[in-house]
């Protein structure tokens, strides 16, 4: 193996430090402009680096601001971008796709104490970030409904399903799905009772993504069946987790919402 | 995941190979899909974010394979990070290289700034200094992206608001240094020279007497916007939220005379107006670059 080779000298080294010079004041207003940076012909550059501040920090405002409107609506314009400044400061991006950017903002507003009041505001951000995910996931078509009921009844609890890569749930003790739904429509609406634990699914079987209400027990049998467990095990499941688990109307409810892609049943009895 | 073929040598096109040449583009935004698609005439192509096309599937995709099923296609990246001092984030190259594959694109270009440090994106085209060893550095991750897509970029001129004193090249010399060394095309952004040129002080036209049209295949026209610096005077913003200004309509005709009729886009990212403003621009564009193509003969005589 030939030696390393050390393709810069130190004074061009040197020379590539303005990435780290320039960029500590660019989310921290207590730090002054950088030394490394000029106006030209001798004039100041403190409102010239704001121009790179402002774009940086209102940039990623707005692009929480795009993934998060229902958030928005329910906060307000002026009450959002100050949190969300506040989180920019504390967790900007680490990679350049901004639709991926906003992942930690749920739990930032479950901790935000200017929000405590609204305790269901950080489940109804779930819900939209869930939504952007499911838009941007891999496509792929939905299982058909003849592809369950070919699989012989004393095998269907064998069955395991492939999840549809845009599916998702997001659990609730506040009604999120109601408050999401009325806040993303952005029309007028009454009274919501917020104590209702409501679950919701998200889903992109084709190219619209549609966020439901999942039924009793609906939430706990789809996470059973997404953690790849077989038929049998997430309908126990789901059963013991709530006595009104209706197995027929959540099969449909499945299969109508494209939430699996395929499913299959293995030979070998059923260990579950 | 969604298929994405990646086949090495003679691959069957996917898309038609359209021509770009001597034409006016638009940004393509996703409010204007449905007037893109009803309208007869549209423009002559449309220019992405390659950012914006970098997820596995859903929406943006079946958008963009439609209109690249009937138009040629610029793709525009904005955050590889070529003007800065770390290594190329080679997932993001990796996500590139199979957005050329995809979509054929007629044009790729970058921009010389940078976004990313450490592990932090700032999300804004970020200056540099121009010294030898900025221009070791950026020729090096030219060298790496055109090698990842198999084909040349067109670096993009960027519009900047401070200085670094240690600078020791010119912008024009910095950018004629690296097409010599990577073999790489250039995008010209008459907006971007105005708003330097008004931002730091220098002369536009000095400027693009400096710079090396010969190796421009693309050009950018945008609006700006207008602030105040430390001494009052005026800083211009790079804003693309509004129509290209009188000033960068003069300087593109100038520029036209001397190059030919290179493809020129309309950029308008921010507070987008309806398609036909939007149209109109282009359109004044084209007739700019008809004109040209029907006298070829002034040559470089404005220089």
């Amino acid at each position: 193996m030939p030696e390393p080779v050390i393709s810069i000298s130190e004074t061009c080294r040197e020379r590539l430090g303005y990435a780290a010079a320039f960029t500590p004041a660019l989310l921290d207003p207590e730090i002054g402009e950088p030394e490394v940076i000029a106006g030209p012909n001798g004039k100041s550059a403190k409102k010239r680096y704001d121009v790179y501040r402002n774009n940086v920090t209102v940039s990623l405002i707005n692009a929480l601001s795009d993934t998060f409107p229902a958030t928005q609506r329910i906060v307000g314009e002026e009450f959002f971008r100050a949190m969300a400044r506040l989180h920019v400061r504390q967790s900007p991006p680490t990679s350049p796709l901004l639709s991926d950017y906003g992942r930690d903002f749920p739990d930032f507003i479950e901790d935000f104490e200017h929000a405590r009041n609204l305790p269901y505001l950080a489940d109804v951000a779930r819900i939209e970030r869930a939504w952007l995910d499911a838009y941007h996931a891999a496509d792929a078509a939905p299982l058909h409904g003849h592809m369950l009921t070919a699989i012989p009844p004393e095998t269907l609890g064998q069955a395991v399903f492939t999840t549809h890569p845009a599916t998702r749930v997001v659990r609730s003790r506040f009604a999120a799905v109601t408050i999401f739904s009325v806040n993303r429509r952005n029309e007028p609406f009454g009274r919501v009772k917020a104590g209702e634990p409501e679950d919701a699914l998200v889903t992109r079987p084709r190219l619209e993504v549609f966020v439901r209400r999942l039924p009793p027990g609906g939430a706990r049998f789809l996470e059973s069946l997404m953690a790849g467990e077989p038929f049998r095990k997430a309908v126990d499941a789901a059963l013991e987790e709530d006595g009104d688990f209706d197995l027929t109307a959540n099969i449909s409810g499945v299969i109508e919402a494209g939430v699996f892609t395929a499913v299959m049943v293995s030979e070998h009895g059923d260990n579950g | 995941m969604v298929a994405v073929p990646i086949i090495e040598g003679a691959r069957a096109a996917r898309f038609p190979a359209f021509p770009v040449g001597g034409t006016a583009g638009a940004s393509l935004k996703p409010e204007h899909l449905a007037a893109i698609h009803a309208d007869p005439a549209p423009v002559g192509f449309f220019e992405v974010h390659a950012e914006n096309y970098m997820g596995a599937g859903g929406p943006p995709h079946a958008a963009l394979a439609a209109i690249r099923e009937r138009w040629p296609v610029s793709l525009h990246g904005v955050c590889m990070s070529i003007g800065g001092p770390q290594p190329l984030d080679k997932d993001h190259l990796r996500r590139f290289k199979s957005l050329v594959e995809r979509y054929e694109p007629a044009l790729v270009s970058e921009h010389l700034a940078w976004a990313t440090h450490d592990t932090t994106y700032f999300n804004d085209l970020l200056p540099l200094p121009y010294t030898q060893a900025t221009l070791a550095r950026v020729a090096e991750h030219i060298d790496e992206m055109q090698e990842a897509i198999r084909r040349p970029i067109l670096l993009e001129n960027p519009s900047t608001y401070v200085v670094f004193p240690e600078s020791t090249l010119g912008e024009t010399e910095f950018l004629r240094e690296l097409v010599r060394r990577t073999g790489c095309g250039l995008l010209l952004d008459v907006n971007n020279v105005f708003v330097s040129a008004t931002n730091h002080g220098f002369s536009a036209l000095e400027y693009l007497a400096g710079f090396p049209l010969e190796h421009v295949g693309e050009i950018h026209l945008a609006g700006h916007a207008e602030q105040e610096d430390d001494e009052g005077a005026l800083l211009l913003i790079d804003s693309h939220d509004g129509p290209v200004a009188d000033a960068v309509w003069k300087l593109y005709e100038i520029v036209i005379g001397r190059s030919g009729p290179v493809p020129t886009l309309i950029e308008w990212d921010s507070d987008i107006p309806d398609w036909p403003v939007l149209k109109a621009e282009a359109e004044a564009t084209q007739r700019i670059l008809d004109r040209e193509a029907a006298c070829p003969a002034r040559g470089m005589a404005h220089a």
